[in-house]
């Protein structure tokens, strides 16, 4: 068979291997979390979700507070802005340092663009019965306001400046797939990602705005209580042995650890790339345990004989990296989210296990 | 006066209490643990008739054809059957090839290979909780957070069954022997079909 037939064969199979996926999904996805009496429907419009001003999509209410986490979480390149806000008079309640409590009332917003459209917002809610639930809303072409996404989300919407020119809004079970794979649903606002000493080397690490609350910020204003322990209240820290080992433990705490996770309600695999604010040493020592010169469940062809899932100063041996370079959908990690891969993320996490020992080096 | 007398319990009276209540929690405890005689029932009928043995059961040669293999049901492919690369299909309509045993399936997918259901810890479902089990089937990924489930799992019709017939299917499944057999990683399109 010549090469351009082999070729456009390969293509065709890639495409309808997409297309398969994204019928698959489509058909099988349901609407995750059902609508309780005591709660009124989600808004259609994203302007009456209580993110901005009366007759504003631009300008957040005075209660709203933004925030920036300090690992952010790839997602193929957008620009993010992220905003909280809880109900008046109410605090979040830190007793457990890495599962916060919310009160119920608690709103967060995430808002994805791309070269400077707006594309999707994606909110989060615990309702006053406690339970979250979980909604995107899709912005029309003027940015005028966004309406509510349909449950099984959007395959495919046309947005020139994302990758591929396409961009795919999540389904509401895709929402839960990672928030609610850890001890809380809220990822990037814990006491990690919001400490004060923030990492230098951290992927898309974006600067704070002038008014973003951070740690020391919600303690000072009374919307957090119970850290118990002083450290924690102004600068959490990863533990690591060098800075780049501190930026690829980010890293993955970012983009894997809301799965990757001791915390009972993630996947029943024994690799842990979660950090603790409160322990970590510990955190360290768990990953350390779990994952280097550990041979690991997921084995292909493809993998030589003696691939651990962090494989010492051997990338090329290395099942972590080579499932974060992929973007098939049967081995990729994280394994929804993003089309592309993350070249910064890569190079990191390549350039640590380059220097990495079989045991954890003393730290300084 | 006399003082009415004091009920100091001893030590032994109370081990002895102790005892029993933990011995009267029991029955609960194992019965918290053990899924319901009709609700395995039930599950066992489910999984019969809804074609779980077809492709989780390997076939083998018999006496009038091909038969299920029950001495290795549920367990998935089998893990001893290395697949050579999947015939490349000529141009036209003919999609997929399947193996002889029924368990390994090629097309523009890659290569599925069906799942072990038994409850083995290290290769079947074992460490699976009911959760992982029902986010699955509800939303075609697994444990509702990983990689695809792959045709031909008829993931579109399954997840239509209720909780309650879910939950019967999973625990039949923790009743059925274990079987230790590692079913390979599914494979993409390109590592999938021999060079022409």
């Amino acid at each position: 068979m010549d090469a351009f037939v082999r070729h456009r064969r390969f293509m065709w199979s890639a495409r309808v291997t997409r297309g398969l996926a994204l019928l698959l999904a489509a058909a099988a996805l349901t609407p995750a979390i059902p609508q309780t009496a005591d709660e009124a429907p989600l808004p259609e419009r994203l302007s009456d979700t209580g993110l901005f001003v009366a007759r504003s999509t631009t300008q957040v209410l005075a209660d709203v507070l933004a925030f920036t986490p300090q690992y952010p979480l790839w997602s193929d390149g957008a620009d993010k802005r992220r905003w909280i806000r809880l109900p008046a008079g109410t605090a979040i309640d830190a007793t457990a340092p890495d599962a916060w409590q919310f009160p119920p009332g608690t709103r967060l917003w995430k808002e994805f663009s791309h070269d400077g459209r707006r594309v999707e917002t994606r909110y989060i809610e615990r309702t006053r019965a406690g339970r979250w639930r979980y909604a995107t809303y899709v912005w029309d072409a003027q940015g005028d306001d966004a309406t509510l996404a349909p449950a099984r989300g959007i395959a495919g919407l046309p947005v020139a400046a994302a990758p591929q020119g396409r961009y795919d809004i999540p389904a509401r079970a895709d929402c839960t797939a990672c928030h609610e794979g850890s001890a809380t649903p809220v990822l990037g606002f814990g006491a990690l990602q919001l400490s004060r000493d923030r990492d230098p080397l951290a992927p898309h690490a974006q600067v704070p705005g002038a008014r973003d609350v951070d740690l020391d910020a919600l303690v000072a204003r009374g919307l957090l209580r119970n850290l118990p322990s002083p450290g924690l209240r102004h600068a959490p820290r990863i533990a690591a042995a060098s800075d780049v080992e501190r930026a690829a433990l980010g890293y993955l705490h970012a983009n894997c650890g809301h799965c990757h996770n001791r915390s009972g309600a993630g996947v029943p695999v024994r690799l842990t790339l979660a950090q603790s604010a409160l322990a970590p040493d510990a955190s360290r020592a768990a990953l350390w345990a779990s994952a280097v010169d550990v041979a690991g469940r997921y084995r292909t062809p493809d993998f030589a004989p003696d691939a651990a899932l962090i494989a010492p100063r051997a990338p090329e041996r290395s099942v972590l990296l080579a499932r974060m370079r992929s973007r098939q959908a049967q081995t990729q990690m994280p394994p929804l989210g993003t089309h592309v891969t993350d070249p910064e993320g890569l190079a990191l996490v390549e350039r640590w296990i380059r220097q990495l020992s079989s045991t954890p080096e003393e730290m300084p | 006066m006399t003082r009415p007398p004091t009920v100091v319990p001893s030590l032994h009276a109370v081990a002895v209490a102790a005892a029993i209540a933990w011995a009267a929690a029991m029955p609960a405890a194992h019965a918290a643990d053990t899924p319901a005689p009709d609700k395995v029932a039930r599950g066992k009928y489910l999984v019969a008739t809804s074609g779980c043995h077809d492709c989780h059961t390997p076939l083998k040669p018999g006496a009038n054809g091909p038969e299920p293999d029950m001495a290795r049901a549920l367990s998935g492919h089998p893990q001893s059957l290395v697949m050579p690369p999947a015939p490349a299909l000529p141009p036209g309509p003919w999609l997929v090839t399947m193996a002889a045993t029924n368990t390994a399936f090629a097309g523009p997918w890659g290569v599925s290979f069906t799942a072990n259901l038994t409850p083995d810890a290290d290769t079947g479902l074992g460490q699976w909780t009911l959760k992982n089990f029902v986010d699955t089937i509800r939303t075609g990924r697994h444990m509702g957070r990983g990689r695809p489930v792959l045709p031909p799992m008829p993931i579109p019709a399954y997840s239509n069954f209720t909780d309650d017939d879910l939950e019967a299917v999973y625990s039949y499944l923790r009743t059925i022997t274990p079987i230790s057999n590692r079913v390979p990683e599914p494979l993409p399109p390109a590592q999938a079909t021999a060079r022409q």
